[in-house]
């Protein structure tokens, strides 16, 4: 057997402390953030209820529900898909299965790195300088809903394409010798494979889209409004912004509302994002190939 | 499915197989799905196109190169004389990006090394699921927290008056930053070939050493690309330093003092300006500088990953 040097004792010892340190950072990064969500749970579960889901707020704001504002996250997230979903599935289409090796691909994807990168307020900017004036949409859901949607537009192009790419060439080949076109091969083959991975996705854009507050800000979401909304071109109130303004904007207000508001919030962000962590750790487990 | 004509027993090339309907589906999918790529372009153009539309005017008529960049005066609804200068405002804007990052790169390049290179198992699987999640808090809930939680406690430990300070949002900045970074990190780290690990290992080295001398010099790249992405991030942050910082206009020279950032600048007055005024266009010139720096940000980014790969 081998005896241990004083080398091999003295590397043995900053091996045990490199990995504690390193724990260590890791554990400071996710321990403070455990603790403020605990202290979100604490304070904002007692304000909870039925009444605070499905009510509207009353007195300023200061009493009552949320009401108008869940439904109008769920609207803006939902035209928010319907018009980015085919669009990026689209586009992850022709860059996994179309797009050759060039400068002009490379753009795209350059293109679509920036759209990520820029400035959410940026994309604000540009909601109001396109949607709201320019295609005159006026600040209503709309607006708000596909300024959202170019936002988040990377998140699904990105997932696609990932499960796209995925999917092994045999598959593709085996499909071409049987005399189909590309696109049928995509259709029967190559779509079916990574349904999963594009799903995953679209939940995670969900989940973004649900918590984004600058980009509705000034295209289509209101403070407060009497009313829920009728179509699509009206405005309507959000969840982000909703917490933004109780927590800001509103004199008075009672400390746990503005933390309820933030439970329900980061909630239904974490819940949108649970789904699409456990389906695709469950389908790596069993991957056909 | 229609049968196709086909001649058998010779492989058929789908695409030179004209005469039927399949080949015109086949070419129009094609089209479509092109249009949906050159899309991702037709966009970042168009925003680029848009917020230049809309402050042009301002780039005419007040803007002078100087009093913008170089005054730290933002009095844009002045009685007496507007003044345009971010100056302050990009003041504001690094030093809270600045002690974010400080906070952010060693932490999250230390964890995505841990994640990558120590954790095995349900542990591995147990942190990558948490940073993922953590990655997905919303900023205005970030904004909160800093508003919330933060703001007394700073108040509280270190005794100062305001607690909504360039100490506040940073550390609420690189708390924010840090999971996204420790992803890209991590995708980096393990983008390395094992055979590398494995080489050093045979030669004798330990876990650490092979991460030192091996791991982190082939991933030196991505790394890089991660720290980008995370300034990136921390620079173009609206909602949380618009509700951390105390939003006064101010260039910092300690960290407990309160400072504005462009971005929340542009979020807290657009809203009450007049559309085509003055004010108005200069807050879409704010957006215009935001977006270049952004886009040479994540321009240098992609050439530090891909780029000098290939080279």
């Amino acid at each position: 057997m081998f005896k241990a040097t004083v080398l091999n004792r003295r590397n043995a010892t900053a091996q045990r402390v490199y990995r504690i340190a390193l724990g260590g950072m890791t554990g400071i990064l996710i321990l403070p953030v455990i603790l403020i969500l605990g202290m979100l749970i604490w304070k904002g579960a007692p304000i909870i209820s039925f009444e605070f889901l499905f009510t509207g707020p009353t007195k300023g704001m200061t009493a009552g529900g949320i009401f108008p504002a869940l439904l109008g996250t769920i609207l803006l997230v939902l035209v928010a898909l319907l018009a980015s979903v085919p669009l990026g599935v689209a586009a992850a289409i022709y860059l996994s299965e179309y797009a050759p090796d060039n400068w002009f691909t490379r753009a795209i994807n350059l293109a679509i790195i920036n759209l990520a990168g820029v400035p959410s307020i940026v994309h604000a900017l540009f909601g109001v300088g396109a949607f709201v004036i320019f295609f005159r949409f006026g600040t209503s859901i709309l607006a708000a809903s596909l300024t959202l949607a170019i936002m988040t537009l990377p998140v699904v192009i990105v997932a696609t394409r990932e499960s796209l790419q995925a999917v092994p060439m045999a598959f593709r080949e085996a499909c071409w010798n049987m005399g189909a076109t590309r696109w049928q091969t995509i259709r029967r083959v190559v779509l079916p494979n990574a349904v999963s991975g594009i799903l995953t996705g679209v939940i995670l854009e969900v989940s973004r889209t649900a918590g984004e507050t600058a980009p509705i800000m000034f295209t289509g979401a209101a403070f407060f409004l009497p009313l829920l909304p009728q179509s699509v071109f009206d405005q309507t109130m959000a969840l982000s912004l909703h917490l933004f303004v109780v927590s800001t904007q509103v004199p008075n207000m009672p400390e746990q509302l503005p933390y309820g508001v933030a439970l329900v919030l980061i909630s239904l962000v974490l819940l949108m994002n649970s789904p699409s962590i456990a389906l695709r750790m469950y389908l790596r487990g069993k991957k056909k190939w | 499915m229609e049968q196709q004509a086909r001649r058998p027993g010779t492989p058929v090339q789908p695409d030179f197989d004209r005469l039927n309907r399949d080949w015109y589906i086949d070419k129009v999918v094609q089209l479509l799905v092109f249009l949906g790529g050159v899309s991702a372009i037709v966009f970042i153009i168009g925003i680029f196109v848009f917020i230049t539309r809309e402050g042009f005017g301002f780039l005419l008529g007040d803007f002078n190169f100087r009093e913008f960049f170089f005054s730290p005066n933002w009095r844009p609804t002045s009685e007496t004389r507007e003044t345009f200068g971010i100056l302050a405002l990009i003041a504001g804007t690094a030093s809270v990006t600045g002690l974010a990052m400080l906070i952010a790169i060693p932490f999250s390049l230390g964890a995505a090394i841990y994640i990558a290179e120590f954790a095995t198992g349900k542990t591995r699987e147990f942190l990558k699921v948490t940073v993922e999640l953590l990655a997905a808090i919303p900023s205005v809930v970030w904004g909160f927290i800093g508003l919330a939680i933060m703001n007394p406690l700073i108040i509280k430990t270190f005794d100062v008056p305001v607690g909504l300070t360039v100490l506040n949002a940073g550390v609420i900045l690189g708390l924010m930053a840090a999971p996204i970074m420790t992803s890209i990190a991590e995708d980096a780290l393990k983008a390395v070939p094992d055979r590398y690990r494995e080489a050093a290992e045979a030669m004798g080295a330990t876990r650490w050493q092979v991460i030192y001398k091996v791991v982190l010099p082939a991933a030196k790249n991505g790394l890089l690309g991660a720290v980008l992405l995370g300034v990136g991030r921390g620079f173009g942050e609206t909602m949380a330093v618009l509700m951390a910082t105390g939003h006064s206009i101010n260039i910092p020279t300690s960290i407990f003092d309160s400072v504005r950032a462009l971005t929340a600048t542009i979020a807290a007055e657009l809203g009450e300006t007049a559309a085509g005024s003055s004010h108005y266009q200069a807050l879409f010139t704010i957006g215009i500088f935001l977006f270049v720096v952004t886009f040479i940000i994540n321009l240098v980014a992609d050439l530090v990953v891909r780029g000098v790969r290939k080279g």
